[in-house]
């Protein structure tokens, strides 16, 4: 048995042609002649696009300046050198103030700052999975918060100057929208979607039409709806804040998507689960509140997360309303003859996407998140 | 006994009350009163309040003459028409810029999905860029970058971008070669028709052919060579009745040629560089869901790669793919409302300037909604008859 090994072989490491850098290039950038042929296509668009984008956006860029000069070619009138391209910060930076909170009096913006701070405090510990108390914290966000706010930002009462909505604009109108939208196309959704579900015929069309409907049509046309229908639905005399108004579309609209994410996760619940609550004698809302609805939300989170997501990014729609969130606002500086270079909207709309893109991206990736730790037992 | 009774007694009066059926009907009957309530209410505002408006309701104002131009004009019109006509002017450029915006989102869509699925780390990468960026950033704003930001700060007329075949590229949209039919160009158009219809009975037969003998027969290659060949044999019977006319650059403007404005341009760009952002999604996700046994068990029977992809993998993927593939049409179709901030004359832009010059509010909004449900009811209805040819054959 001399041919038997009495010890064992030292470990070797792997061979050079599965491992190290050029092992990785060998099998994910040049494995065969096509793979090759797609890197070399990749590499091309890179190496065109993005040092235009790296000069465009920071090495040409204009940080700060006083007006139009520090954007525009000599050609038109400033002191670039003709041929030059790069991004107008200056202008973002001039702007900051109104992209942020509109036309709000710039003595009485220390109420939206406040806001969003106590927004932030609210929402952190709510996001972070391990901060207990979570009860206490949503009553504080989505019931004492929207109070404070509402005194806050509007004002009128406690020695607060009035400021009417008219002049709410910036970030502060999208953040606003979408905060209210969210808080009440969840639990109207859900509404919608245990009507939709319901036995009784009546409910059941009615939420179906209204679902199916809201669907159908862009939001563009609700936005139209509740802005020119809605006064002539109300008796003479009664007026509609706008902002209002494009809160109730923005919601009606939302809540409907909802819905519908609301209902596939009802529809995953086992039927057991409606029957053992039946077995145990509880009535038709502690069944769906207590058994039901938990397990079917936590199961639809990622669809919830998407519809906030485009809700977020619809906000910029009421624009066409003529009311200015982020976008609007941007748009209308264009026209500030102070600043109107050949860069100036390309800038303004830049920044615009990154902080639209930012709070989406933040969103997005938190569902993900939230997924991979609730994903303990269905997933099948 | 007479405990007994009394039992019975008390459980029947307590279900009358608890009774299911008599809740539902006790519920139902106040949502209905409620509801006509509300209606009635509404009703009887609106009426109020047009006739304090001094405004007539019905669909009369229709044939009304409209007195604005639209910029888009694919069927005849002029400001002298009638509201109907631009309204069905509206509808039709909304048509338009959906088909052309479904047609490119898909096709980047599926280049990109796949993509991000390759192995080549670089391909991946940027395809996953190009995902996360358009996916988080609202429509509205896509199409004010192409607008205001790329194609407004192109040259002007005279320093016209050339491009290849005779085109141009300037603030004023895009310029390409008009194409002119002359005579007997007809006859390449039937040539077309015969050809499809040639293609689709070849297709037929050989795959009867193939289930009864199992002898193939290249259907892609011949169907290749009768549409395009039997349509280039016409041209050439006919005398290439084919001629361009050619956009030429004037001191001021170019002249002739076909015009795409910047409007349709950057709605149309934006529309399909933001839909094929949720496509991509939604390919890799309908590849990634088809196990990897099916590929493997089609390897075990000898086929190659190509053959895996086309006659294994491919098919059942597009069943995940195509319910989710239909909404994002739907979407992008009623994202086409959003022409309205650039000026493109779509239907919510027409039917928004009728209602605003006639006043009639209830009639204009519902020709919208009326118009948007039916497009996307055509559009669920043939993406249903798809999916019902690829949906799974259970025996």
């Amino acid at each position: 048995m001399s041919w038997v090994r009495t010890e064992m072989a030292l470990a070797q490491p792997a061979p050079a042609s599965v491992r190290g850098p050029t092992a990785w290039v060998r099998k994910n950038l040049v494995g065969s002649v096509g793979d090759t042929i797609l890197t070399i296509i990749g590499i091309a668009l890179v190496v065109m696009i993005l040092p235009q984008i790296i000069n465009w956006a920071f090495i040409n860029a204009q940080w700060t300046g006083p007006n139009r000069t520090v954007c525009a070619t000599v050609a038109q009138g400033g002191i670039q050198p003709d041929g030059w391209s790069g991004a107008c910060w200056a202008f973002v930076n001039a702007k900051f103030g109104q992209f942020m909170f509109g036309t709000y009096p710039i003595e009485e913006r220390w109420r939206p700052i406040l806001v969003a701070i106590l927004f932030v405090e609210l929402l952190v510990p709510m996001l972070i999975p391990r901060v207990p108390r979570k009860g206490l914290n949503a009553i504080l966000l989505f019931l004492v918060l929207p109070i404070v706010s509402f005194v806050l930002l509007i004002g009128g009462m406690f020695g607060l100057p009035n400021v009417e909505t008219s002049r709410w604009g910036g970030l502060l109108v999208t953040l606003s929208l979408s905060f209210v939208g969210i808080a009440v196309s969840l639990p109207l959704g859900t509404v919608l979607a245990l009507g939709r579900r319901s036995k009784m015929p009546i409910v059941k069309t009615l939420c179906v039409v209204f679902i199916e409907t809201v669907r159908g049509i862009p939001l563009i046309t609700v936005l139209f709806f509740v802005s020119v229908m809605l006064p002539l639905f109300l008796p003479a005399g009664v007026t509609f804040d706008k902002f209002l108004r494009a809160l109730i579309g923005v919601s009606l609209f939302a809540a409907a998507y909802m819905a519908e994410v609301v209902r596939g996760g009802l529809q995953a619940i086992p039927k057991g689960q409606y029957e053992g609550a039946d077995s145990l004698g509880l009535g038709y809302w502690q069944k769906m509140g207590l058994i039901v609805l938990p397990q079917a939300l936590r199961l639809v989170i990622p669809g919830i997360v998407n519809t906030f997501i485009g809700m977020f990014k619809d906000t910029s729609l009421v624009l066409i309303i003529s009311m200015f969130d982020l976008l609007g606002v941007v748009k209308q500086n264009f026209s500030d003859a102070n600043w109107a270079t050949p860069q100036t909207a390309k800038s303004g709309l830049v920044f615009a996407a990154f902080v639209f893109w930012l709070f989406c991206f933040g969103m997005s990736r938190y569902s993900m998140y939230t997924e991979r730790r609730l994903d303990t037992g269905y997933k099948r | 006994m007479a405990s007994q009774e009394v039992l019975r007694e008390e459980s029947n009066r307590a279900s009358f009350v608890n009774d299911p059926k008599v809740r539902s009907l006790f519920f139902q009957t106040l949502v209905v009163i409620v509801l006509f309530g509300s209606v009635w209410w509404i009703v009887q505002n609106v009426i109020d309040n047009l006739q304090r408006l001094h405004i007539a309701s019905g669909f009369g104002f229709l044939k009304g003459r409209a007195g604005f131009d639209i910029s888009d004009t694919p069927i005849a019109y002029t400001s002298d028409d009638t509201y109907g006509r631009a309204i069905v002017v509206g509808l039709i450029n909304t048509i338009i810029v959906a088909v052309a915006g479904v047609i490119t989102a898909t096709i980047i869509g599926f280049v990109i999905g796949i993509g991000r699925l390759s192995q080549n780390w670089l391909i991946q990468k940027i395809c996953t860029v190009y995902v996360e960026v358009f996916r988080n950033i609202p429509p509205l704003l896509v199409i004010f970058f192409w607008y205001s930001g790329v194609l407004a700060v192109l040259p002007a007329p005279r320093d016209s971008i050339h491009l290849p075949f005779g085109s141009f590229l300037n603030q004023r949209g895009f310029y390409f070669p008009r194409t002119i039919w002359g005579e007997g160009s007809w006859l390449i158009l039937v040539a077309f028709v015969v050809a499809v219809a040639m293609a689709w009975f070849v297709a037929r037969r050989a795959r009867q052919r193939q289930m009864a003998t199992g002898q193939q027969f290249p259907v892609f290659w011949t169907s290749v060579a009768l549409i395009v060949g039997l349509p280039l044999l016409a041209f050439l019977l006919s005398g290439m009745p084919l001629t361009f006319d050619l956009p030429k650059q004037s001191t001021f403007n170019l002249t002739g040629g076909f015009q795409v404005k910047p409007e349709f341009l950057s709605l149309y760009l934006a529309l399909s560089c933001y839909t094929a952002a949720f496509i991509a999604e939604i390919v890799r996700a309908g590849i990634r869901g088809v196990s990897k046994g099916q590929t493997e068990a089609a390897g075990a029977l000898g086929l190659r790669s190509g053959p895996i992809l086309r006659l294994v993998v491919v098919p059942q993927a597009m069943r995940i793919v195509i319910p989710p593939l239909t909404s994002q049409y739907l979407n992008l179709t009623k994202n086409s409302s959003l022409a309205i901030a650039i000026g493109y004359p779509d239907l919510t832009a027409t039917a928004g300037t009728v209602l605003n010059q006639t006043g009639q509010a209830v009639e204009g909004v519902l020709i919208m909604m009326v118009a948007y449900l039916i497009l996307s009811l055509v559009t669920s209805a043939v993406m249903n008859v798809v999916n019902a040819k690829m949906a799974l054959v259970e025996r």
